[in-house]
């Protein structure tokens, strides 16, 4: 399978052939490079190591370096391992750039979503909340009965309530590339991209067509 | 400057006229039909600009047998072939909604001089 790693630039938008206005994520792709490839025959599975930013040595933890030394490449600040459907199309040590996709390509774009902090219910489930009015006192955002009584006199696990909300791994299927320029090392993604600016954002080719396809589903 | 600059640039268009909200303005907007392609005029008065850079929108209103039409266009969209200023307004606000209330003469704006 075909991937890349880049940083998330921000968005802005462009104008198609048709003078029509496209919503654009700007994805900015230099230095992405392979690191491991594993195979079937020694790793019994089959994938690829993705490799973005320097590290300095003295930084570089003794496992990182042994690593980098096996595979001949230079510690990175980000490695993210890419499972891949048939052979990966890379060797170890070979640079990736934007050139892989094409214009029109559907992708996967894997990222870690902007941290909300502690929030409630109405933000984190979704939930309705409670009337504006009508004897309401003070519980317009709160989730209401979150049980029954004296059976179970629980609480059940899985629960939705307030807590932690955002900062997840996330993976948006099926963006279009609305353009992929080596020259500039930029990838224009239509649509919007999990995580903040600048944050790392994996762009890779579709993971649900690839496997269903496969198994002969598709 | 933008982070996004890289690509907004090649976008931007340096052929538009300075107009402001106020301004009697002809837009020469790029009509397809079927294969071929003309060239329309919307003539009437800019009631606002909005945003920035490549994402700066302006609204032109203007009253159309007698019922009001508005249209607004991207500043930087290629399908405007021509800006034409056509008066310049003097006006003490930025976005002319009042104007949507009035009719007849309350409506017009008074020239710059």
């Amino acid at each position: 399978m075909k991937g890349i790693l880049g940083k998330k630039v921000g968005m802005t938008q462009i104008f198609d052939e048709d003078a029509r206005v496209v919503p654009v994520t700007v994805v900015k792709v230099a230095g992405c490079r392979v690191g491991q490839v594993k195979t079937l025959e020694t790793d019994g599975y089959e994938a690829m190591q993705l490799c973005l930013g320097e590290k300095k040595r003295s930084k570089a933890t003794k496992p990182e370096i042994g690593h980098a030394k096996k595979y001949e490449i230079e510690p990175a600040r980000h490695t993210v391992e890419v499972r891949s459907v048939g052979p990966p199309p890379y060797e170890s040590g070979q640079s990736v750039t934007a050139d892989i996709f094409a214009d029109g390509d559907l992708v996967d774009v894997v990222g870690v979503s902007k941290g909300k902090g502690f929030t409630g219910v109405m933000k984190r489930h979704n939930f309705a909340g409670q009337r504006a009015s009508h004897g309401a006192h003070r519980i317009h955002r709160h989730p209401g009965s979150i049980g029954m009584c004296a059976t179970p006199s629980r609480v059940f696990k899985g629960k939705r309530m307030a807590g932690r909300h955002g900062a997840q791994q996330t993976t948006v299927h099926n963006l279009t590339i609305v353009a992929a320029d080596p020259e500039r090392e930029i990838i224009l993604l239509k649509g919007a991209v999990p995580g903040p600016k600048g944050g790392l954002v994996l762009v890779r080719g579709q993971a649900k067509k690839k496997l269903l396809k496969q198994k002969g589903i598709l | 400057m933008n982070p996004t600059d890289i690509v907004d640039q090649q976008y931007l268009r340096d052929d538009i006229p300075n107009f402001s909200p106020g301004d009697t303005i002809k837009v020469h907007v790029k009509v397809k039909e079927g294969g071929r392609e003309r060239v329309q005029v919307f003539q009437g008065a800019v009631i606002r600009r909005h945003g920035a850079g490549v994402r700066e929108t302006f609204t032109v209103r203007k009253v159309s047998f007698g019922v009001g039409v508005e249209r607004t266009f991207p500043v930087h969209s290629p399908v405007i072939d021509l800006i034409e200023p056509v008066t310049r307004g003097d006006v003490r606000r930025a976005k002319l909604y009042y104007l949507r209330d009035r009719i007849g003469k309350a409506a017009k704006i008074k020239e710059k001089r």
